[in-house]
C-alpha cells in the first residue's frame, strides 16, 4: 500500500509574528517554522498503519527551501521519501493552484490513500483537502478522528457538532483530512534523524508536474491582512474575587444571556 | 508559554538540519512529558520520574553519540545540544542520560570485551538495563587516585571492598562500574545488582539535583568474576577518558538551564508591574538580562566550537575543562540573578530559577569541581601542578 501524506509548513506557534511592511503576510524572513499541527496527526496516522502492515509512507509538500527541514523531519519520524514542489508562481496562488499542484504529484504517485491535515494553522481555510479529492476524483471524507482498515475498505470516525460522531465506509482509493487529536503523535528519534539524511527528497518545478504558471495563477487573491482595532465598550470589574463574580454574573443576567 | 531559547549570535545557522532536528525533537519531549512531572519529583528527596525512561530510550537519550549497539551514532554538536535541552528540564535529567551514557556505557563501549559490548550497550540504550558510576568515596572526591576501594585477585575472581559515596542511580542500577584500586594500578568491574556483600542506600537530605537518585555503594568481599573487568582500562586514564565525556556534557547542559533561567526572568520582567511600570523598563533588570544575554551567547560560542572540535578529534581535555567551568559559574550566577529578578515568586516551586539555581550547586562540584578545573588549565598554561 502507498500512502501519500500532505504537509505544509507553517510558522511556529511560539512564533512572534508581525505583519509584513505590504500587509500582505507577516514577516517570515527570521521566524521558526514546524510542520502543520492536523498534518502530524496524518502523518501518524500514516505510520501507524505502516507499523501495522506493509506500506510506504510517501511526504508531499508544497513551498520554498526552508520546508525542507519539515520534510527531514517527516523521514526522521519515519516516513520512506518526499517530494518538494515549488516555483515562483506558487508563492501568491490561492487554494485551488496548491490542489492542483498536488493532485499533480497524485496522479504521478497513485497512491491507495493520501491523508492531509484537515485546515492548515496559518490560512484556515480547509479548502485543499477537498479540492485535491475532485481533482483527483477520489471520495474524500473530512474532519476523521478514527480510521480502519476493511479489506480494501476505508472505516473513518467523524466529527460532527456537539460531541457526536459519525461513521462512514469508503472504498480506497481515498483521500482523509484528519483532525487534532486522532493519535499520539512520536517524536523523531535521534536515530531516525541520523536516517533520514540517507532517504530520498526530490523536488520538482512546476515544468516537472507539467504545469505552467498560468495553471496556478490565483482566482483569490490576498489583498490584506490585519489586527482588528480594539475594540470599544470593554468594562474593567474591580473588587475582591467575590465581588468581581456577583458583578459578572449581575451583568450577564442584565444581557438577557443567562 | 512555551519556552523561547536565546540565539541572539544566529547560532542556530551554524547548526546542520540533523544537529536542529534532534535538538528541537529532545526540547519538545522534555515540554511535553519532563517539565509537567518534575516538581512532583523535587518535592520527594531523591526521585526521578523512572516511567520515562522507556521514552528516553526510544528518543535515543541513551549514547547517542556512540555508534552500533541500537545508539544514534550523532556527532558531538547533536550530543551537546540534546544535554542541552533535557538540562534545560532539570540538571537531573541530564545526569540521568549522562552517567547511563558517558560513564557507563561509554566505557563499556571503549574499554569493554566484544561480551560486556554485546551483554550491556544494546540492554543500556533500550533503557532497559541502568548503569551508574562509582569513582568518589567519602574521602576522596576530587583526588580519586587516592582511592580506598581495592580489588584482590583470586583466581579468575577478583574480591572487591570498600566505600562509594554520591553515586548517580546507584540503588536502581543494574550494573554499577565500580573503580578499584589493583596490585598494578586501578581497574574497571562492572559488578551486577544482587552482587554478593553489595548495598545501595539512598542518600537523603539534597538540598540539589533532588529529581535524581544518590547513593552510597557499599562492597563486602563482593566477587566480581575476571570477565567483568574493563581489559582496557589499567591506570587512572580510564575513569579520566569517562568524565571527559561527561563534563563535555555538562558544558552545554549548563547553557540549557541558563537558557532556562532566563526565559523565565524576561518573561516575569515583561509582565510584572512595580512602580507603575514593567520591571523590564527599568535600568537596573535591563542589565541584569542584557549581562545573561551576554553570556549565554559566549557559552554557548564555547560549546559549538568545542563540539567541533571533538567531532575532528583534536579535543585537548584542559579545553573541556575550561568550557565545564565556564559555563557552570555563569549558568549558575544566571539561575541566582533570574531567582532576585522574581523575587518572592523566584522562592516557589512553581518558577524554575531557584531549582536551577540549586541542582548547578552540584554541577559546580561534580565532574571536577570549579577549582580544580581552574588547576587543570593551570597546569596547561604553566607546566605547574598546583595540586598538591
Ligand atoms: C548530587 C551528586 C551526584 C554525584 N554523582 C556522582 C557519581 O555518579 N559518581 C561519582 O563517582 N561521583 C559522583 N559525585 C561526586 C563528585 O564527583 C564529587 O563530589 C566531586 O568530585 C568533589 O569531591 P568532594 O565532594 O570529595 O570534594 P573535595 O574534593 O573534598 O573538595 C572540597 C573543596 O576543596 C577544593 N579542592 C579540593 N582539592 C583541591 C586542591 N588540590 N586545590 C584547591 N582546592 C581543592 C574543591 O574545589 C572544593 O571546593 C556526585 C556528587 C553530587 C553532589
Amino acid at each position: 500500500m502507498k500512502i501519500l501524506v500532505c504537509v505544509k509548513q507553517v510558522p511556529h506557534k511560539d512564533a512572534r509574528l508581525e505583519i509584513s511592511s505590504d500587509e500582505t503576510w507577516i514577516q517570515d524572513e527570521s521566524i521558526k517554522f514546524e510542520i502543520n499541527a492536523y498534518d502530524t496527526y496524518a502523518l501518524e496516522e500514516a505510520l501507524r498503519i505502516k507499523d501495522a502492515g506493509e506500506a510506504e509512507v510517501v511526504i508531499l509538500s508544497i513551498g520554498p527551501d526552508r520546508a525542507i527541514q519539515a520534510l527531514r523531519t517527516a523521514l526522521g519520524m519515519g516516513a520512506d521519501r518526499a517530494i518538494l514542489v515549488w516555483d515562483d508562481a506558487l508563492a501568491g496562488t490561492d487554494s485551488l493552484g496548491i490542489a492542483k499542484a498536488l493532485a499533480a504529484v497524485a496522479k504521478a504517485e497513485q497512491p491507495d490513500l493520501i491523508l492531509t491535515g484537515l485546515m492548515a494553522d496559518d490560512t484556515n481555510y480547509s479548502l485543499t483537502p477537498p479540492m485535491l479529492a475532485e481533482l483527483t476524483q477520489l471520495p474524500h471524507v473530512t474532519a476523521v478522528v478514527k480510521e480502519t482498515q476493511q479489506n480494501g475498505d476505508i472505516v473513518a470516525e467523524r466529527e460532527l457538532e456537539g460531541g457526536a460522531l459519525e461513521v462512514v465506509k469508503l472504498p480506497r482509493p481515498c483521500l482523509l483530512s484528519i483532525q487534532t487529536g486522532m493519535n499520539d503523535v512520536r517524536y523523531a528519534s535521534l536515530k531516525g534523524i541520523m536516517q533520514a539524511k540517507k532517504k530520498p527528497l526530490e523536488t520538482k518545478s512546476l515544468a516537472d508536474l507539467g504545469l505552467q504558471a498560468s495553471d496556478v495563477a490565483p482566482k483569490v487573491t490576498l489583498e490584506k491582512i490585519f489586527l482588528p482595532p480594539r475594540g470599544k465598550g470593554a468594562e474593567i470589574v474591580e473588587g475582591s474575587i467575590d465581588e468581581i463574580a456577583t458583578q459578572v454574573v449581575t451583568k450577564i443576567k442584565e444581557l438577557g444571556l443567562l | 508559554m512555551a519556552f523561547e531559547s536565546l540565539d541572539f549570535y544566529r547560532i542556530d545557522d551554524e547548526l546542520s538540519d540533523e544537529e536542529r532536528m534532534a535538538r528541537d525533537s529532545v526540547r519538545e519531549f522534555v515540554d511535553k512529558e519532563f517539565l509537567p512531572r518534575v516538581v512532583e519529583h523535587v518535592r520527594q528527596d531523591g526521585s526521578f520520574p523512572l516511567e520515562l525512561v522507556p521514552k528516553m530510550a526510544e528518543l535515543g537519550l541513551f549514547g547517542a553519540n556512540l555508534t552500533g549497539y541500537g545508539c544514534a551514532g550523532m556527532n558531538n554538536v547533536a550530543y551537546g545540544l540534546i544535554m542541552q535541552e533535557l538540562e534545560r528540564g532539570d540538571s537531573g535529567l541530564r545526569s540521568f542520560a549522562s552517567v547511563q551514557g558517558a560513564l557507563c556505557m561509554y566505557p563499556i563501549w571503549s574499554f569493554g570485551s566484544d561480551a560486556q559490548k554485546q551483554r550491556w550497550l544494546p540492554a543500556m540504550a533500550k533503557g532497559e538495563a541502568i548503569g551508574c558510576f562509582g569513582l568518589t568515596e567519602p574521602d576522596f572526591g576530587s583526588n580519586p587516585a587516592g582511592m580506598r576501594t581495592r580489588a584482590e585477585r583470586r583466581g579468575d575472581t577478583w574480591i572487591l571492598n570498600g566505600t562509594k559515596r554520591w553515586i548517580t542511580n546507584g540503588s536502581i542500577a543494574d550494573v554499577a562500574l565500580v573503580w578499584a584500586r589493583t596490585e598494578d594500578g586501578f581497574g574497571g568491574f562492572l559488578v551486577e545488582k544482587g552482587a554478593p556483600g553489595l548495598e545501595a542506600p539512598d542518600m537523603k537530605g539534597k538540598f540539589s539535583l533532588r529529581a535524581s537518585i544518590t547513593s552510597e555503594l557499599y562492597l563486602q568481599d563482593t566477587p566480581v568474576p575476571e570477565a567483568n573487568r574493563l581489559p582496557g582500562v589499567e591506570d587512572m586514564r580510564g575513569p579520566l577518558a569517562c568524565l571527559t565525556q561527561a563534563r563535555y556534557g555538562i558544558a552545554w547542559g549548563a547553557i540549557g538551564a541558563a537558557m532556562a533561567c532566563f526565559d523565565e526572568a524576561r518573561r516575569y520582567a515583561m509582565d510584572r508591574i512595580v512602580f507603575d511600570r514593567p520591571l523590564a523598563s527599568l535600568q537596573i533588570p535591563q542589565q541584569k538580562l542584557a549581562w545573561m544575554a551576554t553570556e549565554i551567547t559566549k557559552a554557548q560560542l564555547l560549546a559549538l566550537r568545542l563540539g567541533r572540535i571533538k567531532d575532528e578529534g583534536k579535543l585537548h581535555h584542559a579545553m573541556v575543562s575550561m568550557a565545564k567551568m565556564n559555563n557552570v559559574d555563569i549558568g549558575l550566577q544566571i539561575a541566582r540573578t533570574a531567582r532576585d529578578m522574581l523575587g518572592a515568586n523566584g522562592i516557589l516551586d512553581d518558577y524554575a530559577s531557584m531549582r536551577h539555581m540549586l541542582n548547578l550547586e552540584t554541577v559546580r562540584t561534580y565532574e571536577g569541581t570549579h577549582d580544580i578545573h581552574s588547576l587543570i588549565l593551570g597546569q596547561e598554561l604553566t607546566g605547574f601542578s598546583a595540586f598538591s
